[in-house]
């Protein structure tokens, strides 16, 4: 192939793309097939009940009337339900599975201990079937982002979660590569960093305001030293990947994934911002927020000047177009997050649906859809036929695109008006009430988009597992000719490239 | 880099450093903080309601604290006196402190709201009393009967504005008892216990003594 191209373009791909070779690839994706299959299935699943416990307890926001008649669906407990089911469920699931195939291309081997792996992804979903069960029939630990039972859920994630680990740590120690690239450290410290925080989280003994701080030491950290680490090696094996080059800069991928350990892991006593915690402990978190500018620069960076002069290659790879957007968001939704940090602006935010959109512009439009980007391109080539339909494809990322709009910006501004009308004592709670609702409401109508897309995108793969085939045989949008980089067509139809 | 090993140290020193700050340090502060002479453990039907409102899950719309007078407007609300400490939470376990006010704090509710008759009826079904709210109803927590079916001494409420049709009263199951019960214990209105706050809080700058 190399003797067709230019010279420019053989000097482009002198990236990881080439550093892996075929053989190597195909290797590695056989070794991991079985775990990333069951993983993205599992997800998937995931997935939809999460949309439907998530617009369920949209709906009952402002239809309060709606299904009382049990306890099981009362509001607290649906979206307790939701929330487990779609960041340990959904995307955690998916992490498994991307980590899981990643790692073997990425040092050049097969999936050492696979069925260990194996063995970890089903305990995992396990325990999520017992923890959701238990969030609704009331047992819930009464602890945000800890509601899954303690003792008879929890358990499961610990070794589950290790046993995953175990096999991604073999396979890194029988690398056969020098050099470790940034997405094997990423993966590997937050398959490190889960077991020990969620223990840490679920310890038994702690009551009172200690109780509160070592709840949001470990919910911070599910966030920042596991969802985040995991979706950035994402970003970083897929963004290169695609675009055959090089990512930008080393030093900076150093900087971003060091100080994104040091200060993230500081950073959980921002949600208890004028709490009755000691002031240090809610200081330290403050000034850790800020310093999140660093890590969250470095990445941004890094991974937009990889990505300069290329955007026209998004316009092909529906990958790639799903891991951009992610990327943008990761920075947009931290740099949201140091704002909400400071104290001026947290008196006002916090305790708001501000939060809570905030929350959805990290889980939903960094997470979530890092999480779709890659399946776009992992299923095809472990089950070796081109996904079926450019339409569902389209209409995937279209719905959820628009219904991400609808869902955050009326939430994010009822939120705020929210947040100035509970700091002015003179307005009524009627008032405060009234000022949230279009935003409820806007919630509901973008995720019922949401959800609409999930159920196209989890029909598509279900379509994909039963071994439906495209009609040309050829990748989705190949006839957009990827002039950008000018390689051949064949390096990047997905089926092509492995 | 190239070396697992050194990439598994970094890791492990930084969960073990924050680890140490966050949780392991405060612990040994924030263990020895005195339990104030005015808060009264919680009694086993009291208990019992604060069991009853972490499984329904009130704290994804209710906090519980007040935060410092001098850059919220929490205490002019009317939610509390003071900024609540510590201290106040002694008893409680899991913590309910909450991150989200779809609805108003209750760390006061008890002080603003003491009737029986107000909290069940507006537990049966909050429209009741407030055409404008959102919180959800709790029917479940009720028995609702004919007003001849009542046997003498049996406890029962009517409901207002229309959610239930005339003859028909409404019987608090025990846990609807015990979460009443709970909700008209939460009071932090005594005054800051000094002594042993740990480290004086200080929030802001200003320093608990200097609040009213
Ligand atoms: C179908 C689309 C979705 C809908 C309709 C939806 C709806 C909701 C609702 C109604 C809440 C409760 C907010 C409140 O308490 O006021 C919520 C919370 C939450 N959801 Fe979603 N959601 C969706 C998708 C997702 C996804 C994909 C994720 C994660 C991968 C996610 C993660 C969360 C989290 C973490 C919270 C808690 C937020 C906080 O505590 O501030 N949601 N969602
Ligand atoms: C530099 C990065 C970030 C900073 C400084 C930051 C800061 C904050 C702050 C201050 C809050 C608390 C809001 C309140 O309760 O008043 C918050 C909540 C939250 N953040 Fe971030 N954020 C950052 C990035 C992210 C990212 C990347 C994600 C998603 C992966 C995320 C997800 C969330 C969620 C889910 C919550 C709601 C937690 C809950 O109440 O359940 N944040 N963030």
């Amino acid at each position: 192939m190399t003797a067709t191209l230019s010279p420019h373009v053989v000097e482009l791909t002198t990236s990881i793309t080439d550093l892996e070779n075929l053989d190597i690839r195909l290797r590695a994706d056989a070794s991991s097939r079985q775990v990333a299959l069951r993983a993205i299935s599992f997800s998937v699943i995931w997935l939809i009940i999460g949309s439907a416990f998530g617009l369920m307890a949209s709906f009952k926001l402002h239809m309060p009337d709606w299904l009382v008649s049990s306890p099981v669906l009362t509001f607290g407990r649906i979206r307790s339900a939701h929330l487990n089911a779609m960041a340990y469920g959904w995307a955690s699931s998916a992490m498994l599975g991307v980590s899981v195939w990643i790692i073997p291309r990425l040092v050049h081997t097969e999936l050492r201990v696979p069925k260990a792996a194996e063995a970890g992804l089903y305990i995992w979903n396990i325990g999520m079937v017992l923890g959701i069960v238990g969030i609704l029939a009331g047992y819930s630990d009464g602890l945000e982002w800890l509601e899954m039972p303690r003792y008879w859920a929890d358990p499961f994630f610990v070794i589950g979660g290790g046993l995953v680990g175990l096999s991604l740590l073999s396979t890194i120690a029988m690398r056969e590569v020098e050099h470790l690239y940034v997405s094997v450290w990423y993966i590997l410290a937050a398959f490190i960093w889960f077991p020990i925080i969620f223990v840490i989280g679920n310890w038994p003994t702690f009551s009172g305001v200690e109780s509160a701080a070592v709840n949001w030491f470990y919910a911070h950290n599910a966030l920042g030293l596991w969802l985040t680490p995991v979706c950035l090696a994402a970003a970083y094996y897929f963004i290169p990947k695609i675009l055959g080059r090089p990512i930008y800069s080393y030093q900076l991928s150093l900087l971003g994934f060091w100080t994104l350990g040091f200060f993230y892991s500081l950073n959980g006593m921002h949600h208890l911002i004028g709490g009755p915690l000691p002031t240090w402990m809610i200081t330290t978190s403050i000034v850790a927020s800020g310093l999140m500018i660093i890590p969250v620069m470095a990445v941004g960076v890094n991974q937009h000047m990889t990505l300069n002069k290329r955007f026209g290659a998004l316009r092909y790879s529906p990958t790639l177009r799903f891991i951009v957007f992610g990327s943008v968001a990761y920075t947009l939704v931290s740099l949201q997050g140091v704002f909400m940090a400071f104290r001026e602006v947290n008196r006002l935010t916090h305790f708001t649906h501000v939060t809570v959109a905030h929350a959805h512009l990290g889980l939903y439009s960094f997470v979530t859809m890092i999480m779709f980007g890659s399946i776009y391109y992992i299923l095809p080539r472990l089950l070796g036929r081109e996904w079926v339909s450019e339409k569902l494809i389209s209409w995937h990322f279209w719905t959820v695109g628009i219904g991400q709009i609808v869902y955050l910006v009326p939430l994010t501004v009822a939120g705020m008006v929210q947040g100035v009308a509970m700091a002015d004592p003179t307005s009524t709670w009627e008032q405060v009430v009234k000022a949230m609702m279009p935003g409820l409401i806007g919630r509901s109508v973008g995720g019922t988009l949401l959800t609409i897309g999930h159920c196209v995108f989890a029909y598509h793969v279900w379509l994909m597992f039963r071994g439906a085939r495209s009609r040309q045989g050829l990748p989705p949008f190949h006839e957009v000719a990827p002039i950008i980089t000018r390689r051949t067509k064949a390096s990047f139809v997905s089926g092509g490239a492995a | 880099m190239t070396r697992i090993w050194l990439l598994i140290t970094g890791v492990l020193a930084i969960i073990v450093f924050a680890t140490s700050l966050l949780v392991v340090i405060p612990n040994t502060m924030i263990g020895q903080v005195r339990v104030p002479s005015q808060l009264a453990p919680y009694t086993g039907q009291q208990a019992r309601g604060r069991a009853v409102y972490v499984a329904q899950g009130c704290v994804y719309c209710h906090s519980q604290q007040v935060r410092d007078p001098v850059y919220t407007s929490d205490k002019d609300r009317g939610w509390g006196p003071r900024a609540t400490v510590p201290s106040d939470y002694v008893y409680d376990k899991p913590h309910q402190l909450g991150t989200m006010r779809t609805g108003p704090d209750l760390i006061n509710i008890g002080v603003r709201q003491p009737s029986d008759q107000w909290h069940h009826t507006h537990l049966f079904n909050p429209r009741s009393l407030m055409p404008w709210s959102i919180m959800p109803a709790f029917p479940y927590l009720y028995d609702v009967r004919d007003s001849s079916s009542l046997k003498p001494g049996e406890v029962f409420y009517s409901v207002a504005g229309g959610k239930l049709p005339t003859g028909k009263v409404i019987v608090p199951t025990a846990d609807a008892d015990a979460l009443v019960a709970y909700l008209k214990s939460l009071k932090r209105t005594y005054p800051v216990p000094t002594g042993n706050e740990p480290a004086a809080r200080s929030i802001g700058g200003r320093s608990e003594q200097t609040m009213p």
